[in-house]
């Protein structure tokens, strides 16, 4: 991958020994080295300011937070004490109430991450095989577009789109579904689901889109040529060599999905809770030890999720 | 491989069924926004600019929408320098740990905001004491700055990464074959090479920083609200839902062609 690049970095390398090269002695050692030197600094002086922003600031912090889990609350003060417990972790982990809503946030993570790749491979399929050359770049960019729209504002366009009507109050009418379709998911877990697919699902189309490009012609040829039907040649040829793309979609999909909280507190009006809005509930009461000690459920589980993914070779095409 | 008319057809009505999934719920609100009547329900009354005209009079989103503003550009602005640093220094050298940095750099994204934000907030209200001084990083426009920035460097240096490893390395070469040294090379090879690929990452950084209300939340001190913090303390309010509308549409009239034109920079390429 950088092995391009690498020989640009070379070459400043061989220029500094080439001068000096037919005499192979102590001077062209102390070229060497200097080349070497150089290389070092070079190296260290673009690298230095980026990885220490994010080691101190952001590494640092998470570090903390995890140290804060493990700290005793002082009841009367509100603030974290010095003395260590496990109590905080006990609690995160082993309360039935708030393994419920864990649960519950890992299966609406995974059913955001199945129906976003359900979605993406026909439809990229489509964009990449079946539409013509001169539209595929534009129906791509209309993909992506609206993941700038405003993430607030797009949990607010569900609100809008979701609302039920009554019978009461000075407003009966409902939302657009409603009053479109005649039916509306309400504001409870399938809203938070589509509201999330919703947010979400151009993370996976992208990565797909790219995989659909990549996937050689004969390949497909081959396997309708070796009597395959459509669907077996898409299970047995295609969907092999897509596993990666999804792979690297899902990680969008599935950890921002696990730990959002502003689609339960929007859409919801918080009549759904996620590990997020416990989180943010707890270090409202104010309990930072034991938000803290929540953190390290999404923390945790994404980790284990991105080693997975990484296995399953997802980051060679992000 | 054969696919019958129907299948055919089948695919591009959902390509066509998707692109309605994700535009009708921004149309719905930008809509909702010329509204005469005052809340959320479908279909919408009549056709009014009153709410337009009544949020450019109103102070409070116009103060909010020029925090915003300020935040996104400084925080683009170190996110620039940092993201560009390190793409600069993946590509172009082979080193032990380069994967720990790759996975370094995404971690903020892919984290969910809410951890970022609990461990922000965390470590900017404690005091850090480092020996020969101790000090407070504290809650402010700074905080902001800060934390934007700490997520903003993966989308720079995203875009100048592709860019590089794009772009031929037999350009550098050429330039130094030319007799070019190294800072000539820099600025009339790697510089115009980049250029638009910078931009690009300038803008999208700049969206991403203009848009965010997790991280923002919990590190902005009481008093410095940005946009989507005011439209996020009135969404439940049934009496500010007009104006709700104005400013969530205005921030998609904002974003929206940014997006577009970082899309068209990034695909030019080198210029």
């Amino acid at each position: 991958m950088g092995q391009r690049l690498d020989e640009a970095a070379r070459l400043s390398y061989d220029e500094a020994v080439l001068p000096g090269a037919p005499t192979p002695g102590p001077r062209a050692g102390a070229r060497l080295s200097r080349a070497f030197t150089r290389r070092w600094l070079a190296l260290g002086s673009l690298l230095t300011p980026p990885v220490a922003w994010l080691v101190v600031i952001y590494i640092g912090s998470l570090l903390a937070l995890v140290a804060v889990a493990f700290f005793r609350l002082d009841g009367r003060t509100q603030r974290p004490t010095t003395s260590p417990t496990l109590d905080n972790l006990r609690q995160a982990f082993t309360v039935g109430t708030y393994l419920r809503v864990v649960g519950q946030s890992v299966l609406a993570a995974v059913a955001v991450t199945l129906l976003s790749a359900m979605i993406a491979v026909p439809v990229t399929f489509c964009v990449a095989r079946i539409l013509p050359r001169w539209m595929r770049r534009g129906v791509v960019v209309a993909f992506l577009l609206p993941l700038w729209a405003g993430y607030l504002v797009k949990a607010y366009a569900w609100k809008a789109m979701l609302r039920q009507g009554s019978k009461f109050g000075v407003d009966k009418a409902g939302g657009f579904l409603e009053s479109t379709f005649g039916w509306s998911p309400g504001f409870g877990w399938l809203a938070v689901i589509l509201s999330l697919t919703y947010l979400w699902l151009p993370y996976m189309l992208l990565p797909v889109y790219t995989g659909m490009e990549r996937l050689p012609n004969s390949l497909i040829e081959a396997s309708g040529d070796l009597g395959a039907k459509p669907w077996r040649t898409f299970r047995d040829v295609a969907l092999p060599v897509l596993l990666p793309s999804i792979a690297a979609g899902s990680i969008f999909t599935f950890s921002l999905s696990l730990g959002d909280y502003i689609i339960p507190a929007v859409v919801t009006e918080r009549k759904v809770l996620m590990i997020g809005n416990l989180v943010e509930r707890t270090l409202l009461a104010p309990n930072q030890p034991l938000a803290a000690a929540f953190t390290l459920w999404p923390l945790l589980i994404i980790v284990a999720y991105l080693l997975a993914m990484r296995a399953a070779g997802a980051f060679e095409n992000v | 491989m054969r696919i019958s008319r129907p299948s055919r057809a089948v695919l591009v009505l959902s390509v066509i069924a998707t692109l309605v999934f994700l535009y009708v719920p921004l149309l719905v609100v930008a809509r909702l926004s010329f509204n005469t009547g005052k809340s959320l329900s479908w279909p919408p009354k009549g056709w009014t600019l009153d709410w337009w005209r009544k949020a450019w009079a109103t102070a409070s989103p116009k103060e909010a929408l020029w925090h915003s503003v300020q935040v996104a550009l400084a925080a683009t602005a170190i996110a620039l320098v940092l993201g560009t640093l390190a793409a600069f220094a993946m590509q172009r050298y082979e080193f032990l740990g380069r994967q720990t940095i790759s996975f370094l750099m995404v971690l903020p994204i892919a984290l969910p905001g809410i951890v970022t934000a609990v461990a922000l907030q965390n470590s900017f209200s404690r005091r850090i004491d480092l020996g020969l001084f101790s000090f407070r990083i504290g809650f402010g426009f700074h905080s902001l700055v800060i934390a934007h920035a700490t997520f903003c460097i993966v989308v720079a240096y995203n875009n100048v990464v592709a860019r590089l490893r794009r772009s031929s390395p037999n350009l550098l070469q050429a330039s130094a074959d030319l007799g070019a040294h190294g800072m000539q090379t820099f600025r009339l090879v790697t510089f115009p090479l980049v250029r638009s690929a910078v931009l690009a990452g300038a803008i999208l950084a700049f969206a991403l920083s203009f848009d965010e209300i997790v991280v923002t939340t919990f590190t902005a001190g009481a008093g410095f609200e940005t946009l989507p913090q005011w439209i996020f303390t009135r969404i439940g309010r049934a009496n500010d839902v007009p104006l709700v509308n104005v400013m969530a549409t205005f921030v998609m009239v904002v974003s929206i062609p940014l997006a577009w034109l970082a899309q068209r920079l990034t695909e030019s390429g080198p210029d």
